[in-house]
């Protein structure tokens, strides 16, 4: 095992522990940014003027009507920019656009004294527009050849040539729309300016680095005039990885201009309409199968609903194309990749990040082509799993591919699958008008960064004369847990109990250079790095200790607050003590900890290489019951069994992996968004931008039963005390839940019907399916290009 | 401006305000109460329950002037001092919380839900919270932080 791997005797990783803030959670003690409000006097607030249209050039603007709306103070416009007139780092998102792209796109900011002022002034402001024609759709824009960025192509073999000698070959389309993060607590930035003109943004964003690059280049300054700080964020899920750093740059300009804190805080109106969703996708496919139900060969295009401008549009993308293969073996393949630009929100970052896009391909696929196989969907998935040796299409090795079939078997025992179908079978057989079905499908989810360069992080560890130790480290939290992991990785690795170390918020100007707090990656990549600072902070002080007990180095034990040397009749001394006595002997007791993720590369043009450090392995058995009547579904039980290696902390992994769940189940089952598409005045319009018509999972659509268990004997070898990742793929075994619903939808039909379900699959999608099956619709909308004869 | 007394969090204020002003503006932005937060500003999401004379209110959907004469309890009123209100540590210790930004509305919605029905059952608990929305923890942990609360509230063990 690798030494980063290793796990020191009674470590605190491994322990469940309560979420670090815990106690501020629940006595409301906890401040998001929008909070510190009340702390600063001479606060500005801001409103934007939002464009009433999908698509249109801006012909005026005149905001001195605003400037007399008292309480009003400035109105910024493009005019203020000082540097650079764009939110991203495609430079495709002016800040002040010109030529609005979305309705709701900001024209300008007003700020005033109260909020309600500044909602007064901006309601003043006077904007003329010259109408452009809008695409509201993904097909629209298809049929328009409207693309943005890259366009790659990933492939192995002859997929055209092994085609030709596959026994079966369909082809079909699979949709599936977006989702809203819907984080509780929506966007909010606040910027100041200190005494010495240096710029300071309280921002929630997951990515308080390049919150401080657009800032910085927005406002012509070096990126050492500006610090961003998150102190935690109300929820993230990718949502606030890019989407911030607008935000944080109008505040910062607001702030620097009228030299007054300036507040952005979004509403939940403004937010589901200003900021950026999960893509929607749109997927046409031709696949071979061997007569046993094996995959022969796939040809598919992905195409994105990118949304009005790139944002992460192509990283989403290459992640999408590199799971389009689940946990499958597909020998000749070749997917075609592009990004549709549309007149909608800038769809970007969302837990999965085109993991769950291309992975509802493959298990659409089979969902839709196992009744015309005449194989059970279970067994086309179990027959076609990768075996070790293979490589996926990318040309990466599937490390641990027999832990597939490992988590596979546990969880058809665990929820002792066998059983309960041949007891719905019998429940379907004497019930016409309720239908029930169980399936089961897998998660292989690849961990890293794709682009390499994310994949390191910095650590600063700082030890107090006192004994106490203060982390501060790259990573953001929201929720997940990770400063929870990060102190019981230093807890760990300084041999101390967790109550000694504290994590520090997030600031830009103690660990530079950071990545995104996404991809799963937060705690291998600041988990690398907060063991790496740590570790050199112990050796110093082991050889002090070595001096001081009068034995060899590694004869120094550091374990649960006392340090002793082995073999020594000396009496062991307190963590504290020892501190102490090393800081008057001057030993150095800080450090600054690095980490990066070793053996990857990737090349985004030929979509080949080795992007992740490993994968995680899981599958889920969901059990529904669908009413024939309204196509309203219920989850009555799911089983998950899932691979985090050696878990860090277990009540945190699980909490993670229910959560996702649960958050996979709300986009494949009813979250819907519903932009108004036709043209005309409504044109653009986001229908759904509330919780009262966005409809959000709640209590009551909890499964009755969900049993999660962890794969047993489940190490990673070079990862931070052989964890493994757990954030993002949890959200893709609610696959189970939509496949569940389409098998039991066929169920209302002769057997063997092939059924072609919306997704989301809302009770109406789900009623249209079945009204489908009822009518004697057999194929699924797949048509079938060749078969056995 | 509407003169208004209320007592919050045990203190009582007695207040000039805008007959509009949202129960949970003047909590937030008067008295700084900001342990009471907003999450959707249209009554689905509950993130900004309190306790108006001892029973569960939303209050971006109240009025401040409704609460004149009345009581009105947050979570930065629930705990005794430094002790936590059981349903506070249940919260704590059963991992009911991720991002926290619901927590102290599930908490008071839970108090009021116990206070009515000392033992909810399982199903209970999950129609008297379903106002509250949850987008980090998928609830499971919620209704277990629930029902060993309801237990430690009635002097059950906990
Ligand atoms: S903010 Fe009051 S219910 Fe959502
Ligand atoms: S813990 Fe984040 S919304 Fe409930």
């Amino acid at each position: 095992m690798t030494a980063l791997a290793q796990r020191p005797a009674n470590p605190v990783v491994g322990e469940s522990v309560v979420h670090e803030s815990a106690d501020l959670h629940v006595t409301g003690a906890a401040l998001y940014t929008d909070d510190l409000t009340g702390r600063l006097t001479g606060l500005l607030h801001a409103w934007p003027v939002g464009s009433p249209h999908a698509h249109a050039r801006v012909t005026s603007l005149r905001t001195e009507p605003a400037l007399a709306v008292p309480g009003v103070v400035r109105v910024l416009t493009g005019a203020d920019v000082p540097g650079v007139n764009d939110a991203g780092v495609k430079h495709d998102e002016p800040l002040f656009p010109t030529e609005v792209m979305f309705r709701g796109h900001a024209v300008c900011w007003v700020l005033a004294d109260s909020l309600e002022a500044a909602r007064l002034g901006a309601a003043a402001v006077e904007v003329d527009y010259e109408m452009l024609p809008a695409l509201m759709t993904v097909e629209e824009a298809i049929a328009a050849e409207r693309f943005q960025g890259a366009r790659p192509v990933m492939t192995r073999g002859d997929a055209a040539a092994a085609m030709a000698g596959a026994a079966y070959v369909f082809s079909g389309e699979t949709t599936m729309k977006g989702q809203e993060h819907f984080y509780l607590e929506t966007h909010c930035s606040i910027a100041l300016v200190d005494e010495s003109g240096q710029v300071f943004v309280h921002a929630s964003t997951q990515h308080p680095t390049e919150t401080q690059d657009i800032v910085a280049h927005v406002l012509g300054r070096p990126a050492h005039e500006v610090t961003v700080q998150c102190l935690r964020m109300g929820g993230g899920f990718g949502g606030k990885e890019m989407q911030p750093h607008g935000f944080a740059a109008i505040a910062a300009i607001g702030a620097t201009v009228t030299g007054r804190p300036v507040r952005l805080r979004l509403n939940r109106a403004l937010d589901m309409t200003m900021s950026g969703k999960r893509h929607g996708y749109h997927a046409s496919w031709q696949v071979g199968f061997a007569a046993d139900g094996r995959f022969v060969a796939l040809d598919a295009t992905l195409t994105a609903d990118g949304g009005w401008s790139l944002d992460l549009s192509e990283p989403v993308l290459a992640r999408a194309l590199c799971h389009i293969d689940n946990a499958y073996w597909i020998p000749d393949i070749v997917v075609h990749g592009r990004i549709a630009q549309t007149n909608k929100t800038s769809q970007t970052a969302f837990r999965g990040f085109g993991g769950p896009q291309g992975m509802i391909v493959i298990e659409d696929i089979i969902g839709r082509c196992a009744p015309l196989l005449g194989i059970d969907a279970a067994q086309v998935r179990e027959r076609n799993f990768y075996s070790p040796g293979q490589q996926t299409p990318y040309g990466q090795e599937v490390r641990h591919a027999d832990r597939m079939p490992r988590v596979w078997d546990q969880l058809m025992t665990s929820a002792t699958v066998d059983r309960r179908t041949a007891e719905i079978a019998e429940f379907n057989a004497s019930h016409r008008h309720t239908k029930k079905a169980l399936a089961v499908t897998p998660v292989k989810f690849g961990i890293s960064f794709n682009f390499t360069s994310y994949n390191q992080a910095g650590a600063l560890v700082l030890v107090y004369k006192d004994g106490s130790v203060l982390i501060n480290h790259g990573g953001t939290e929201m929720g997940q847990g990770l400063h929870t992991k990060m102190a019981q990785v230093a807890a760990t690795a300084l041999g101390v109990p967790l109550d000694v170390v504290r994590v520090a918020p997030t600031r830009t100007d103690k660990v530079p250079n950071t990545s995104a707090t996404a991809a799963s990656s937060g705690a291998d990549l600041n988990g690398g790095a907060v063991k790496a600072a740590c570790e050199q902070i112990r050796e110093r002080l082991a050889e002090f200790a070595a001096k001081r007990f009068g034995e060899p180095v590694d004869a120094v034990r550091f374990e649960g607050g006392t340090v002793r040397a082995e073999g020594s009749a000396a009496p062991p001394m307190t963590w504290a003590e020892l501190v102490d006595a090393a800081y008057y002997s001057r030993v150095q007791l800080s450090a600054m900890g690095f980490y990066r993720t070793e053996g990857l590369h990737w090349d985004p043009v030929t979509v080949h290489g080795v992007p992740f450090k490993y994968f995680v392995y899981a599958a889920a058995a969901a059990e529904v019951e669908v009413d024939g009547f309204t196509g309203a579904s219920v989850t009555r039980r799911v089983d998950i069994v899932f691979d985090v290696g050696d878990s860090l902390s277990p009540m945190i992994d699980l909490g993670q992996i229910e959560g996702a769940f649960v958050q996979g189940a709300g986009w494949m089952t009813m979250e819907e968004l519903v932009w108004d598409e036709r043209p005309g005045q409504g044109q653009g319009r986001l229908l759904t931008s509330a919780a009262s018509t966005y409809k959000l999972p709640s209590l009551s659509e909890m499964p009755a039963v969900l049993n999660v268990s962890l794969l047993e004997a489940a190490t990673e070898d070079g990862v931070v005390y052989g964890s493994k990742a757990v954030g993002e793929p949890p959200l893709m075994l609610a696959i189970a839940v939509r496949e569940a619903i389409r098998d039991a939808a066929a169920a209302f039909g002769e057997s063997g019907a092939s059924v072609d379900l919306g997704l989301p699959a809302t009770p109406e999608a789900t009623y249209w399916a079945i009204e489908a099956v009822r009518g004697g619709v057999r194929d699924g909308g797949v048509t079938t290009l060749r078969r056995p004869t | 401006m509407t003169r208004i007394t209320v007592t919050v969090d045990g203190t009582r204020y007695t207040d000039d305000v805008e007959p509009r002003t949202l129960l949970v503006q003047y909590l937030r932005d008067r008295l700084g109460k900001v342990g009471t937060v907003v999450g959707c500003d249209t009554g689905n999401c509950g993130a900004c329950t309190v306790h108006l004379d001892g029973r569960s209110v939303k209050s971006c959907q109240l009025l401040a002037v409704q609460t004149d004469g009345h009581e009105v309890t947050t979570i930065e009123g629930l705990a005794n001092g430094a002790t936590l209100h059981p349903m506070q540590e249940a919260f704590r210790d059963c991992h009911a919380l991720q991002c926290g930004f619901c927590t102290p509305g599930m908490i008071m919605q839970a108090v009021d839900l116990v206070t009515e029905n000392p033992h909810p059952t399982e199903a209970e608990v999950r129609e008297g919270l379903e106002g509250n929305l949850c987008r980090c923890t998928g609830y499971h942990n919620i209704v277990k932080a629930v029902q060993q609360g309801a237990g430690a509230m009635s002097g059950g063990q906990s």
